[in-house]
């Protein structure tokens, strides 16, 4: 029996993310491929640094700091009425920081690639920040664009143990497609992780392949 | 009137210049490597390539300062009212022509925008080019709209680092002698960095003669340049 609840929250949780890393992560890159100043490298260590963290590591510590036992977790409680733990909104926050590298690493390596000296033209002509991002450095970097946001999208689908410190197992609000599939090799029903597992492969298979075919030259990368 | 005192160390390389520029349009010749583009880049208040350290940094137009390091004044290079041509035309690929000269000119509504849109292209010699995309342009063409957009927004300075390298010494004479009526009629500072001297003596006026950073020579061309003229001519004689 597939699962249907739990790809509709799978595809829903990365929607809502993929949207909010996006929002984040064009200022972010922009500020670091413009920006001067040493500071900046530690911006950058930061946000790449879910890269290399533990899921684990990361769901626990969100875990405790958005629970009941800091002043901010208790904060956000008493705004939201529900501890951000153990909801839907728990996963988004959780996702944003986990997922944040796969948004902001390629648009940073795609708005390095804009010239310079069009960067230099369009602030000698007038271009705030903002317009240099809109009207520059995103047309520019569609393809940049692309991929940070299929990356999000399918890094997030995938996720697990972020998920599973920070959401535990609630159906509909937490049960992603990862915990489906681990539910179910824990019960050994083999034949339905099967099913779940080739969902999550073919999603992530065609997006990846849609954007290769998209970024490939006719004729050929040295062509 | 442009003033100006620059004192800028990048690696091994120091830029030393202090002078005023009195006419309105001010040749800056030198060869290659004398700091020419660092000069102009100062100007623009444009970050340079390697962090420069900076001892002492003042460019005053007409009166208004756009840099004055002693008073923590340095105007970002899009509130200076300055614009510049470079070498390479750095036209954005993924707009049109008209686009392009458009940019500078968000203050101006869509009548009066498209307006100055044509009156600048045709003062380049490239209204005709209005349609088209910078990647079918030649070299040539492409400086020209380049050239169109620098001066679209009116700016009270223009910096030209080399900017007619692509065209041929007959159109890049006219296209200057245009440029200097326009620059004039307008009351337009213009500072035009060359090292090519027909470039220099062609335009007149005062030329700044810059060497490895300093300033060797201000003065009318025929004086500044009477090395280089006798240089050219015997070229010429010895052919």
């Amino acid at each position: 029996m597939m699962d249907w609840q739990a790809l509709a929250l799978t595809l829903k949780l990365a929607t809502v993310t993929t949207a909010i890393l996006l929002a984040v992560a064009v200022p972010l890159a922009a500020l670091l491929v413009l920006g001067r100043g040493r500071w900046l490298a530690f911006v950058e260590a930061l946000a790449a640094l879910p890269l290399v963290l533990p899921p684990t590591v990361l769901g626990f510590f969100l875990l405790v700091l958005l629970g009941t036992r800091t002043a901010f977790g208790r904060g956000i409680t008493a705004l939201l009425g529900h501890p951000l733990a153990f909801s839907f909104s728990g996963l988004v926050v959780g996702s944003v920081i986990y997922s944040l590298p796969f948004a902001v690493q390629p648009l940073v390596a795609g708005f390095a690639a804009v010239e310079p000296r069009l960067v230099d033209a369009a602030r000698l002509l007038g271009a705030g920040p903002a317009r240099l991002v809109v009207s520059l450095l995103l047309p520019l970097a569609r393809r940049s664009l692309v991929a940070a946001t299929v990356l999000s999208f399918l890094h997030t689908m995938g996720e697990f143990g972020v998920v599973l410190m920070l959401g535990g197992d609630i159906p509909g609000a937490t049960r992603t497609l990862s915990i489906v599939l681990y539910n179910q090799v824990e019960n050994f029903d083999y034949a339905a992780a099967n099913r779940t597992a080739a969902i999550l492969l073919g999603l992530s298979a065609v997006a990846l392949a849609a954007i290769y075919i998209g970024g490939r030259p006719r004729g050929g990368r040295h062509a | 009137m442009l003033e100006l005192a620059l004192n800028a160390r990048r690696g091994s390389f120091h830029l030393e210049v202090e002078c005023r520029f009195a006419s309105d349009w001010t040749v800056i010749f030198g060869p290659s490597g004398s700091g020419k583009s660092t000069l102009l880049r100062l100007l623009a208040g444009l970050e340079l390539a390697e962090p420069a350290r900076t001892q002492l940094e003042r460019v005053v137009l007409d009166g208004r300062r756009l840099t004055d390091s002693a008073h923590g004044v340095r105007l970002k290079p899009g509130r200076r009212q300055t614009s510049m041509v470079s070498q390479q035309a750095a036209l954005f690929p993924h707009l049109s022509v008209a686009a392009n000269v458009a940019y500078g000119l968000r203050h101006l509504d869509r009548a009066s925008r498209s307006l100055r849109v044509g009156e600048m292209l045709e003062l380049a010699d490239a209204g005709g080019l209005i349609d088209r995309r910078p990647r079918d342009l030649s070299g040539g063409e492409a400086q020209r709209v380049a050239l169109a957009r620098a001066l679209a927004p009116r700016p009270r300075l223009l910096l030209l680092d080399e900017p007619f390298s692509a065209l041929d010494g007959v159109a890049s004479d006219a296209l200057l002698i245009r440029l200097q009526a326009w620059a004039r009629e307008h009351s337009v500072q213009t500072v035009l960095a060359t090292h090519d001297a027909t470039d220099a003596l062609a335009t007149g006026a005062e030329v700044a003669l810059l060497n490895e950073g300093r300033l060797a020579a201000l003065g009318p061309a025929p004086e500044v340049l009477a090395a280089e003229r006798d240089r050219l001519a015997l070229r010429l004689g010895s052919a």
